[in-house]
């Protein structure tokens, strides 16, 4: 079976609007945690995690850097894993995956909710969680 | 306007999306479940600080297997089915070989995610 060659558009032609940025920013956030992802599983091999941790601790330490992370593990001494730059990495991560995660429940929540008023609701509830817990969540990795 | 659909619930049921729907679904389905664990941990982990006793009840959850596979299953697909739409979608170039880049994201996602599984099953058995 022969495919049709994919219509492209340049983004200078298809002009840039709401959803288009945020089609954008979904794309670019998945690559800025793969980016903190790849930080965090570096430096805990760096920081001797091949020894000391499983392979489910190191994912559970790279998703988030928090010093938590790492409390029940094999590592001796926790302190370099709660210095001020692995907190840095994990507030970078928790804002990047909590700003691209509100908008992607939102856009699946799209798919169920048709009114205008259901969708200014889901909008409104989702930006009140976000505020709520975005705060919540930076108070945590900073104060672990 | 409200929502309409027309079809019925079994003729959905029954639609043949075949490799790129099951992803498609299953994205979505990891991304839920992500973003409801992800906030029940952050409020949990904060009244815990706040001397509200729920560790227990926490804790239990968090170390039952099931829990942990499903959790996995949810963050190592999304992640790399993720990296498969973040890859086509920046390079349309490539949506001709989709199918082809599926299979590959079937084979890295099925050989990570055993591993994963087998760790969390031979801690539980250690635990014993």
């Amino acid at each position: 079976m022969t495919q049709a060659k994919p219509r492209t558009l340049p983004l200078s032609k298809r002009g840039m609007s709401f959803e288009t940025f945020m089609w954008a920013f979904t794309r670019l956030t998945a690559l800025g945690m793969y980016f903190f992802l790849l930080v965090g599983v570096v430096g805990a091999l760096v920081m001797g995690a091949l020894n000391q941790m499983s392979f489910i601790e190191v994912l559970r330490w790279a998703l988030i850097t928090n010093p938590g992370h790492v409390q029940y593990t094999n590592v001796p001494d926790i302190a370099p894993w709660a210095s001020t730059f692995w907190r840095l990495v994990a507030s970078g991560m928790f804002l990047t995956a909590s700003s691209h995660g509100m908008h992607g429940v939102i856009v699946v929540l799209d798919d169920y909710f048709a009114t205008v008023s259901q969708r200014q609701w889901i909008r409104i509830l989702n930006l009140l969680g976000y505020i709520i817990v975005a705060p919540i969540g930076l108070y945590i990795i900073w104060t672990a | 306007m409200g929502l309409k659909r027309d079809v019925s619930l079994m003729t959905a049921l029954r639609y043949k999306g075949q490799g790129p729907f099951l992803t498609y679904i299953l994205h979505r389905i990891g991304g839920m479940g992500m973003a409801i664990f992800i906030t029940i941990h952050i409020l949990a982990t904060f009244v815990e600080g706040r001397g509200w006793k729920i560790g227990d009840v926490i804790g239990d959850i968090y170390i039952s297997p099931v829990f942990q596979i499903f959790v996995i299953f949810c963050v190592l697909f999304h992640a790399i089915n993720g990296m498969r739409i973040t890859i086509l979608d920046l390079f349309p170039g490539l949506i001709l070989h989709h199918r082809r880049a599926i299979m590959i994201e079937w084979i890295i996602f099925i050989v990570l995610y055993s591993f994963a599984v087998v760790t969390i099953i031979t801690t539980a058995i250690g635990r014993l």
